[in-house]
């Protein structure tokens, strides 16, 4: 059994009188690729926060230990700065520059001036960003958006990759291009995947952790989560069959 | 005794200043986050008004409570039609354009004024609590605030238009949606706010000597107290007002004016620093 | 070829042309306007360079004009030589936006908020020293004078020679020198990873992080390498108009340096400089006359370029600099199309 490289220890969160997550203590080991699914509401997107930072303070409570490092309210940066990609279920992008520039900065700031070309050409000819590598980021069509974001989180050669939402809005064919490309980072990276699109989380095939209502309902193989009874309960409601 | 009720007395009066100089702000601003930086303009518009017809003759307090808001409310229209509406979404442009505007008001102000002060005198006489001397248009003030604060605060809870205008901070597409034009919508609040400020000019007239340039004094202590007080148009000002005038003048009956002044501007920063959102973004939520 | 960020390779040859003009100048007029109009450029391009480039909207930068502006006027009655005077000028402004700048960003504190507080930072300097009458208000040697402000103050003199002041023609030159090199200063700031980090920040804060960045920390480096700058200029401010008022704080200098930058054109360094001129030399103009008053003037200036440049000024110049960037790119291709031809023809 590999490492365990993320741990989160009774992880809770709380907004104004909503628990949003609650007492979550969760596991993922070395070159894992998890997915996080469970309905709207359901605490995904703030347990992504509250590991990588972006929650901190009188909100939180509980532990992240990453790689063995506790990192319970220590700021984005520094938590990133170990090696951590990000996307964001909102898609955050540097949209009034080109692809490359946005690029350049992700790679710049992990690799330092001597690799960062080197990683842009990379990341561009991988994930066959060449025709867009020059456009603006805001003219881009959705599709090509998610995957230039995709691109900025690679470009740092981050060894843990969390991706909230990637297959949101895009077509049947880049939704199969995605699968490929997280099985080719999942390759030399760890990863945990939200996302509600269940034909592109069955397409992935890997171990599932549900969430409901801030806590996790179930985990296990992807064959055994999403036939369970209690799952479809929560997704489609008691009387479902 | 007498000592501690002259300064509540200033303390209420410099809460009621500061709310009725912000209310057509905090209208424009909470409603539309539109950024009026004319607004000390109106406010010293009403002010001339106000003299301009007193000295022609009619009562004052017709020309403070009726003639400054319309006058005012009339510029604001033509602002709004002329100027503002092709610029909602665009804050620096709008910035710029009502920065110009001021501008263009002084100087016409200047030109059809001059530069040196006009004033008309407090109608209210004066009156003693214990050894003290108070100026009795203070209450006055007061009173006028107090009523339109809560005639606002009735508007907006209980009537048709308050609930199109609440509609209206969510966003444009809630007017919409409630089956009103939010182009017209945001006219009618532009001028609403305009006269409010007027009406505001117009009570405050009789307390100083009024020059063209007063206006950039209240912009200043308006934007403050309204940014401070954060998204709801009531709560918010209220809230700061009261803070902000409450700091300001027991500080200054504590040592000098300018410290009161000083005091009141730190604690508009720590406010800030603390409560980005304004004070009603993080306390009273959900209020008007 | 790493991506260059909307900042182009800086073109010596127009540089120098420029420089030739500037220096040319005193032959044709006299430099006590120019003089003038070169401080407030700089101060505009202080300005210029934060927002346009960092995306930090400042309604205070006068602060710091005028902090630069006293900090010489006091520091040089106590100090015999001009030159730590001006040092301090500098720096001390500095020091006060990192600690000020501090307090805010790592705050999280952002846009019109940001904006507040700053201008609140102005207001409250501008309250005090308008109080400051008296012999009470002194540091050191210097009387700090409430409302009438600071005046005749030992102005700058050439360094290590306190008789030999600085007038005229030789301040003229001493302001084009501060000007220019505050202007390649920034443009080597803007070429560097500092500068790009910076842009990226401007365009979204939350993905820095994500990537990696100290987002407050470049917020509050930049703020101070603004505010330097702004200082210098309120410092050579001083030296030009031989007194300190707390004019230098006020709502309408804060104003001004916003105005001239949004009509230059935010989001270039040359933008902000020449719009400091134009409107300053203007406002200058004006002052002259008085049958028509400067503020109606540039008043109906304000609101007509508002309106008739429909995407705003700002816009319309970044957009006509990509557009000449594009056909650039496009000769540039052209050329380097007809050399590969070329070649191909004497392989054959």
């Amino acid at each position: 059994m590999s490492e365990p490289v993320l741990e989160t220890h009774d992880l809770s969160v709380r907004f104004g009188g909503v628990l949003a997550v609650n007492t979550v203590s969760f596991t993922l080991r070395e070159r894992e690729l998890r997915c996080l699914i469970g309905p709207n509401g359901a605490g995904k997107s703030t347990f992504f926060k509250s590991i990588t930072g972006q929650i901190r303070g009188a909100q939180s409570n509980g532990r992240v230990v990453i790689r063995g490092q506790d990192v319970t309210g220590w700021s984005t940066h520094r938590i990133v700065r170990l090696g951590i990609g990000v996307k964001t279920q909102v898609p955050s992008v540097l949209s009034g520059l080109t692809v490359e520039e946005n690029l350049w900065l992700a790679a710049r700031r992990a690799l330092g001036r001597e690799g960062v070309e080197a990683a842009v050409d990379a990341v561009v000819s991988e994930l066959e960003l060449g025709a867009i590598a020059r456009r603006q980021v805001s003219e881009l069509a959705h599709g090509q958006r998610q995957l230039a974001e995709i691109g900025i989180v690679l470009a740092g050669k981050p060894w843990l990759v969390l991706l909230d939402e990637p297959a949101a809005g895009i077509t049947t064919a880049e939704t199969e291009r995605l699968v490929a490309i997280i099985r080719r980072i999942n390759r030399s990276a760890t990863l945990i995947v939200v996302d509600h699109d269940m034909h592109f989380v069955r397409m992935l095939d890997s171990h599932i952790t549900v969430f409901h209502q801030g806590a996790i309902l179930l985990e296990g193989r992807a064959d055994h989560v999403l036939t369970d009874r209690s799952v479809r309960e929560v997704y489609l409601g008691s009387r479902a069959r | 005794m007498d000592y501690a009720a002259v300064v509540l007395l200033e303390v209420c009066y410099m809460i009621a200043f500061l709310a009725l100089i912000s209310a057509g702000l905090a209208i424009v601003f909470g409603m539309m986050r539109v950024i009026n930086l004319a607004h000390g303009e109106f406010v010293m518009l009403g002010g001339y008004a106000t003299i301009a017809a007193s000295k022609a003759g009619i009562n004052i307090y017709f020309a403070m409570l009726v003639i400054a808001p319309v006058v005012v409310g009339v510029i604001g229209l033509v602002v709004e039609r002329l100027i503002v509406r092709f610029l909602y979404g665009r804050i620096i442009d709008t910035m710029l354009a009502t920065w110009g505007l001021s501008l263009l008001l002084i100087g016409l102000v200047t030109l059809i004024f001059g530069n040196t002060a006009v004033s008309v005198p407090a109608p209210i006489p004066g009156y003693q609590v214990g050894r003290y001397q108070m100026g009795g248009y203070n209450l006055f003030v007061i009173a006028i605030a107090i009523l339109l604060m809560l005639g606002m605060w009735l508007v907006l809870r209980y009537t048709r238009v308050g609930l199109v205008a609440r509609g209206a901070m969510q966003g444009a597409d809630v007017v919409a949606a409630l089956g009103h034009n939010p182009k017209t919508i945001y006219m009618l609040t532009f001028t609403a706010g305009a006269a409010l400020s007027g009406l505001a000019g117009g009570v405050m007239a009789p307390l100083t000597g009024l020059l063209p340039s007063v206006g950039g004094a209240y912009i200043a202590k308006a934007f403050i107290t309204v940014i401070t007080g954060g998204a709801a148009v009531i709560a918010g000002t209220l809230s700061t007002s009261a803070l902000f005038g409450t700091v300001n003048q027991l500080v200054s009956f504590a040592s000098t004016p300018v410290i009161g002044e000083i005091a009141m501007l730190a604690l508009a920063l720590v406010l800030l620093r603390l409560m980005p959102q304004g004070v009603t973004g993080r306390l009273f939520r959900n209020s008007t | 070829m790493s991506p260059n960020f909307g900042v182009g390779r800086i073109r010596w040859n127009w540089f120098a042309a420029f420089s030739a003009l500037l220096a040319a100048l005193p032959l044709v007029s006299e430099t006590h306007t120019p003089t003038l109009l070169a401080i407030w450029a700089l101060f505009a391009l202080s300005l210029g360079l934060m927002w346009g480039y960092a995306g930090i909207l400042s309604f205070g930068h006068a602060a710091y004009f005028g902090l630069g502006a006293y900090t010489y006027a006091i520091a040089s009655f106590n100090i015999e030589e001009s030159t730590v005077p001006l040092l301090l000028a500098i720096v001390v402004p500095a020091l006060v936006a990192a600690v000020i700048g501090a307090l805010m960003f790592y705050g999280r504190i952002s846009d019109v908020y940001l904006g507040v507080m700053t201008l609140v930072v102005t207001l409250i300097l501008n309250r005090f020293m308008n109080a400051t009458a008296g012999d009470a208000y002194r540091i050191g040697n210097a009387r700090l004078g409430g409302f009438n402000g600071i005046p005749a103050f030992p102005v700058l003199n050439v360094p290590g020679d306190p008789s030999n002041q600085i007038y005229g023609t030789s301040y003229y030159y001493l302001v084009i020198i501060c000007l220019l090199g505050a202007y390649l200063i920034a443009r080597a700031i803007l070429a560097n990873a500092f500068g790009r980090v910076l842009v990226g920040i401007r365009e979204n804060d939350l993905r820095m992080e994500l990537n990696g960045y100290n987002v407050p920390a470049y917020k509050t480096a930049i703020f101070a390498i603004s505010a330097a700058m702004a200082g210098l200029a309120g410092c050579l401010f001083a030296n030009w108009a031989e007194i300190v008022t707390p004019g230098v704080f006020s709502l309408g200098q804060t104003a001004e340096v916003l105005i001239w930058v949004i009509v230059g054109g935010l989001g270039t360094l040359i933008g902000p400089m020449l719009g400091a001129v134009a409107l300053g030399a203007l406002k200058v103009a004006l002052g002259y006359q008085t049958t028509v008053d400067n503020s109606l003037v540039l008043g109906i200036i304000l609101i007509l370029m508002v309106l008739l440049i429909p995407r705003g000024f700002a816009q319309a110049f970044v957009a006509a600099r990509q557009h000449f960037a594009q056909s650039q790119a496009q000769r540039r291709r052209a050329r380097t199309h007809r050399r590969r031809l070329s070649l191909q023809e004497a392989d054959r």
